[in-house]
C-alpha cells in the first residue's frame, strides 16, 4: 500500500473496542433459549465490523479469528443454531481473546497464540458439532474454517522457518483493470519485499483485434525469493482479493510437509479436529517471540508512545453549545472594542463598560463549565463492565448475585474515570466474595437466596458519590477489632466506635487476607483502594450493620483540573482551601478553646469539639497575629472527621485551575497541588485529609518538636 | 525600590543579550567541544552545560513550600508551570548572602534516571560568562576526602587561567529530597 494507514489504526482500534464492549453487553443480555433477533444482530454487526477492519489493515490473525465467531453468529441469526449457555459463554471467552489480541497488537506485542488456538479450537468444535440443522449448511462453511487453519499455520511457519521464498500463481479477473488495480504497482511493492522475477503468462491473450483494453487477459506466475512472512504478500494483494484468482506458495525444503499437514487438516477437520491444530501451532511460537523481539525494540517503543494519545468523542450538543458560546464571546467583545474607540468617555459609557464586563465575565464562565464537560462523560462506561465481572465470579463462588445499576448517566470527568476503575473493581469483587453469603446461609438467616449489589452514582455538591452497597453479612467488627489490637495497631485499652474500627479494613496492616479471617476477610487491598481514590482528591469509607450488608461511599471531585477555593492568608502566603471541604468559618472565641493536657487545643463549636489546627505551626510561618483571638477559625472536613483551621485572615472566593507540584518538584504532605492567582504569584492548594493526618502525628508526637525555623 | 528592580531587570537584559550573541558567535563547534554558561557563587566560578538551561531571570518572590528542606527556596510560576527555586548556597552549606542586584535564577532542564525531565531553578550570586570547552581540557574532580562531598562535580576546566568547577546537575537536583518520589501505584 503506497499511503499511510497508521493514521487510521488508532480509530479502528478504538472502534473495535467499543464493538467489543457492544458484543459483551448484549451477549450478557442475551436470553439463552429465545434469543432476540436483533440483540444478536447487533452482536453480529459488531464482530463484522472488527473482522472488516482487521482484514484492511492487516491485522489477519484478528481477522480469522473474527471468521470463525461471525460464522457460529450467522448461524444463530439464521436459526440454524440454537443458542446455548455454553455457546454464549465460548463466545464471551472470544470476545475477550480479541480484546487481548487488539491490545497486545495495538501494544505491538507477542500474541498469546497459545489462548488464541485453544479458544478457536473451542468455537471449532461448537462449529463443528451440534447444530440444530443437519449437515448441508455446515458443510459449505467447513471448508472455509479449514481454509483459515492452513493460512494461519502456514504464516506462522514462514516467518520463523527462513522459507527461502514464495511461488505466486497470480491470475487476474477479467474486470480486474476496470477497479483501478494496476498489477504493475503491486509487483513493484512486491519487489521491495526481496529478489522478485516475474514470468508472463499470454496464452489467453486475443488475437489483436479483438482485444479489449480495459480487460485483462494476462497471468503471471511470480517468483519472490527471500525470508518473507506470507502475510506481508498477501497484504500487497488485499485490495484484488476478490477479482483475481491468487495462489501462494512456499518454495521451502519443508514444504510438502507441511502441505500434507494442511491437507490431513482439512480431511479430519470435520471429524476430529484436536490433535492436529496443537501440531503446528506449538513449535513455532517461541521462535517467532524471539526473532521479532530482537529484531525491532526500538519501532517497538516508539509505537507506544503514539498510541498512548488518547481521544474522546463529544457530543455534536455539547460541541453546538461551545459554538454558540463563541457568538456570544464575540458579540461582547465587539460590544466592548466598540466602546474603547470612543473619543470621550463619559458616564453612561461607564455603565456599558461595567456591563459589558459583566457579559464577559458571565461568558467566560459559562465557556469554562461547558468546555469542562467537554472532558466528562457518563460512568455508564465504568459500570458497564461489572454485568461480566459479577456474571463471571458469581459462578465461580456459587452464590447468586443480583447486580442492579443506577445513576450510570452521571457524568465525571474522564481523567477520573479512567483511575476510578480497578479501585470500584476492587470493592466490587471484595462484596461479591466477602460480603454477600453463600445462597444456604443466606436462607438459613432468612433472606432470599439472591444477594444483591447495588452500584449507585450521583452528583452532590461538587462532588460525585458513587455508592457500592451489598445485603450481605456485613463486617465482622469484632474480629477486626481483635485482629487490630492483636497486631498493635490498635492499642489494648483504646475506646473506638464502630465506624472506626470498620475503617480500620483501609489500614496498610489490614492488607492481608490472613489478617482478618476468610469468614470476614475484607481488607485485601484495600489500603491501596484507598490511596488511589485519595491520589484523585477523593475519599472512601464503609458503613456496615451485621447481618443487613456494608455501603462503600466514594467520593471524588468533578474534574481534576479545576477547583472552588477559599483563599485564605497564613502571614504572607496565600493558600487555598477546597470550598467543598470547608463547614464553616468563625472567628474565635478564646473562652471556647480548652487545651488538652497542654498538648493540643479544641474548640466547643456548639456541642462538638473540634481539634484546632495551627497552620502557622504546620507550615512554620510565622502568624501576623500573635492572639489567637485575631485569627479566624475555618472548619474542614474530610472523611468524617472535622478540624479547625487557624488562619490569620479570610479573602475571596474563587474557580483555581490546578497545576501540579510533583512535574518538577515532589509532592508534600498536606498539599494537594498549587494554583496561579490573578497577580502570577503560586499559591498552594490544601489537602485537608493529609493535613487532618498531620495534625494527628503532631498530637501524638506531643508537640516536643518545635519547628525549624526557615530563614525567610 | 521600583528603579533597583528596573536597573535589575535591565542589567539582566544586557547580560541575556550579550550571552545570546557569544552563543550565536560561537555556534560553529568541533564535537568535542562543549559550551557552559558560567556563575558565580561565592567568589567561584561553577559551569552548567548551556544546552540545559532555559532562560536566565532577576530574583523574584517565591511562595515558600511548607515541610521541604532549607534550599527550596519555594516554587515559582514560570508561565503557567509551576517550578521550584533551590538556593545553592545553601545547598552547598555557604554562608547565606542578602539577594542583590546580580543576583539571578538561572532556570535548568533537569533529567531523571527515568528519561523524564523537570524544570528548576538555581539561585546564584550571577551569571559570569560562556565558554567553549574541548572535553579533554576537563579535568576529573580530585578526591577530596571525606569531608567534601564532590559528587555533584562531574569535572574540572581551566579556561583563561582561571578554575571552572562544571557541575553535574542531574546528580545535584535529583538528590536527597529533591528526588522525585515514585508516583503512587495503580493498585494493579
Amino acid at each position: 500500500m503506497t499511503f499511510d494507514m497508521s493514521q487510521f489504526l488508532v480509530t479502528f482500534y478504538e472502534e473495535s473496542f467499543e464493538g467489543l464492549d457492544i458484543m459483551e453487553t448484549e451477549l450478557l443480555a442475551l436470553d439463552v433459549g429465545e434469543a432476540d433477533l436483533e440483540t444478536i444482530n447487533t452482536i453480529f454487526r459488531a464482530a463484522h465490523s472488527i473482522k472488516g477492519g482487521s482484514g484492511t489493515f492487516g491485522l489477519n490473525d484478528v481477522a480469522t479469528f473474527t471468521h470463525v465467531m461471525e460464522t457460529l453468529l450467522d448461524e444463530m441469526r439464521d436459526g440454524k443454531r440454537d443458542v446455548t449457555q455454553e455457546g454464549v459463554n465460548i463466545l464471551l471467552e472470544s470476545v475477550d481473546v480479541l480484546r487481548e489480541m487488539l491490545s497486545t497488537l495495538q501494544a505491538e506485542e507477542e500474541l498469546d497464540v497459545e489462548r488464541i488456538a485453544i479458544v478457536k479450537q473451542k468455537l471449532d468444535n461448537l462449529l463443528a458439532g451440534d447444530s440444530t440443522e443437519a449437515a448441508s449448511p455446515i458443510v459449505e462453511e467447513q471448508p472455509s474454517v479449514a481454509e483459515n487453519n492452513i493460512t494461519d499455520t502456514q504464516t506462522m511457519d514462514t516467518s520463523t522457518a527462513g522459507s527461502s521464498g514464495w511461488v505466486i500463481n497470480f491470475k487476474p479477473h477479467v474486470g480486474m483493470l476496470q477497479t483501478g488495480n494496476d498489477p504493475v504497482r503491486m509487483f513493484r511493492e512486491l519487489s521491495t519485499l526481496g529478489d522478485f522475477s516475474a514470468e508472463l503468462d499470454t496464452s489467453n491473450l486475443p488475437e489483436f483485434l479483438l482485444m479489449e483494453p480495459e480487460n485483462s487477459a494476462l497471468s503471471w506466475v511470480l517468483t519472490l525469493k527471500g525470508d518473507i512472512p506470507k502475510s506481508e504478500i498477501e497484504e500487497v494483494f488485499d485490495w484484488v482479493e476478490d477479482d483475481c484468482d491468487l495462489t501462494i506458495t512456499a518454495i521451502t525444503s519443508s514444504f510438502p510437509a507441511d502441505e500434507e499437514i494442511a491437507e490431513a487438516e482439512i480431511i479430519s477437520e470435520t471429524e476430529e479436529p484436536k490433535p492436529i491444530k496443537e501440531v503446528p501451532v506449538e513449535t513455532p511460537i517461541p521462535q517467532a517471540a524471539d526473532s521479532a523481539t530482537s529484531e525491532k525494540p526500538e519501532a517497538k517503543a516508539k509505537r507506544k508512545v503514539t498510541t498512548e494519545a488518547s481521544s474522546i468523542r463529544v457530543s455534536i450538543d455539547k460541541v453546538d453549545e461551545l459554538i454558540n458560546m463563541v457568538g456570544e464571546l464575540v458579540i461582547t467583545q465587539s460590544m466592548l472594542s466598540q466602546l474603547g474607540e470612543e473619543e470621550e468617555f463619559g458616564e453612561e459609557h461607564l455603565e456599558k463598560l461595567k456591563n459589558g464586563l459583566m457579559q464577559l465575565e458571565r461568558n467566560t464562565r459559562e465557556m469554562q463549565e461547558n468546555v469542562m464537560r467537554i472532558r466528562m462523560l457518563p460512568i455508564s462506561f465504568v459500570f458497564q463492565r461489572f454485568p461480566r465481572l459479577v456474571h463471571d465470579l458469581s459462578g465461580k463462588l456459587d452464590k447468586k448475585i443480583e447486580l442492579v445499576l443506577s445513576g450510570e448517566s452521571t457524568e465525571l470527568d474522564k481523567t477520573v474515570m479512567e483511575k476510578i476503575g480497578d479501585p470500584l473493581v476492587h470493592l466490587v469483587r471484595n462484596s461479591l466474595d466477602h460480603g454477600i453469603e453463600s445462597p444456604e446461609v443466606r436462607l438459613a438467616a432468612g433472606k432470599p437466596e439472591t444477594g444483591e449489589i447495588h452500584l449507585n452514582a450521583f452528583h452532590e455538591g461538587g462532588n460525585i458519590v458513587i455508592e457500592i452497597t451489598d445485603d450481605g453479612a456485613g463486617l465482622n467488627l469484632e474480629k477486626i477489632l481483635s485482629k487490630a489490637k492483636s497486631s498493635g495497631i490498635v492499642g489494648e485499652n483504646d475506646k473506638l466506635v464502630d465506624e472506626d474500627i470498620a475503617d480500620l479494613i483501609f489500614r496498610p496492616g489490614f492488607s492481608t487476607a490472613d489478617v482478618v479471617s476468610d469468614v470476614s476477610g475484607r481488607g485485601v487491598g484495600m489500603d491501596v483502594v484507598r490511596r488511589n481514590i485519595r491520589a484523585l482528591g477523593g475519599t472512601v469509607d464503609v458503613k456496615t450493620k451485621a447481618g443487613e450488608g456494608s455501603v462503600f461511599t466514594i467520593r471524588l471531585p468533578l474534574t481534576l483540573a479545576i477547583l472552588d477555593g477559599q483563599s485564605i492568608v497564613v502571614g504572607d502566603e496565600v493558600y487555598i482551601v477546597p470550598l467543598v471541604a470547608i463547614v464553616e468559618s468563625i472567628q474565635v472565641d478564646t473562652s471556647l478553646v480548652n487545651g488538652i493536657t497542654g498538648q493540643a487545643e479544641v474548640y466547643r463549636l456548639r456541642d462538638e469539639y473540634i481539634p484546632i489546627v495551627k497552620l502557622c505551626d504546620i507550615f512554620n510561618v510565622k502568624p501576623l497575629h500573635d492572639n489567637m483571638e485575631d485569627g479566624l477559625l475555618v472548619v474542614v472536613e474530610a472523611e468524617g472527621k472535622k478540624v479547625a483551621l487557624l488562619v490569620d485572615d479570610l479573602l475571596g472566593q474563587q474557580q483555581v485551575v490546578i497545576k501540579s507540584l510533583e512535574t518538577n518538584f515532589k509532592s508534600i504532605e498536606g498539599i494537594s497541588g498549587a494554583t496561579i492567582l490573578g497577580d502570577g504569584t503560586v499559591a498552594l492548594i490544601l489537602d485537608v485529609t493529609g493535613l487532618i493526618t498531620i495534625s494527628k502525628q503532631n498530637t501524638k508526637a506531643g508537640n516536643s518538636k518545635t519547628p525549624t525555623s526557615v530563614a525567610a | 525600590m521600583a528603579s533597583a528592580e528596573q536597573n535589575l531587570a535591565v542589567e539582566a537584559t544586557n547580560k541575556n543579550v550579550q550571552l545570546e550573541q557569544s552563543i550565536i558567535g560561537n555556534s560553529e563547534l568541533g564535537e568535542d567541544t562543549q559550551q557552559f554558561l558560567t556563575f558565580i557563587l561565592a567568589g567561584q566560578e561553577y559551569g552548567v552545560d548551556i544546552l540545559r538551561v532555559q532562560e536566565i531571570k532577576g530574583w523574584d518572590a517565591v511562595t515558600q513550600v511548607p515541610n521541604t528542606p532549607e534550599y527550596v527556596r519555594g516554587v515559582i510560576n514560570l508561565r503557567g508551570t509551576i517550578v521550584p527555586i533551590i538556593d545553592l548556597r545553601i545547598r552547598f552549606s555557604m554562608e547565606q548572602l542578602e539577594y542583590g542586584p546580580t543576583t539571578v535564577v538561572i532556570v535548568l532542564k533537569v533529567m531523571s534516571g527515568d528519561d523524564s525531565s523537570r524544570i528548576m531553578g538555581i539561585v546564584v550570586d550571577g551569571v559570569s560568562d560562556v565558554y567553549n570547552v574541548k572535553n579533554d581540557e576537563i579535568k576529573a574532580a580530585p578526591d577530596f576526602g571525606e569531608g567534601v562531598d564532590s559528587s555533584f562535580v562531574s569535572g574540572l576546566a581551566t579556561v583563561e587561567e582561571k578554575m571552572v568547577i562544571i557541575l553535574d546537575i542531574d546528580h545535584m537536583l535529583n538528590s536527597d529530597e529533591l528526588a522525585k518520589v515514585n508516583k503512587i501505584s495503580d493498585g494493579e
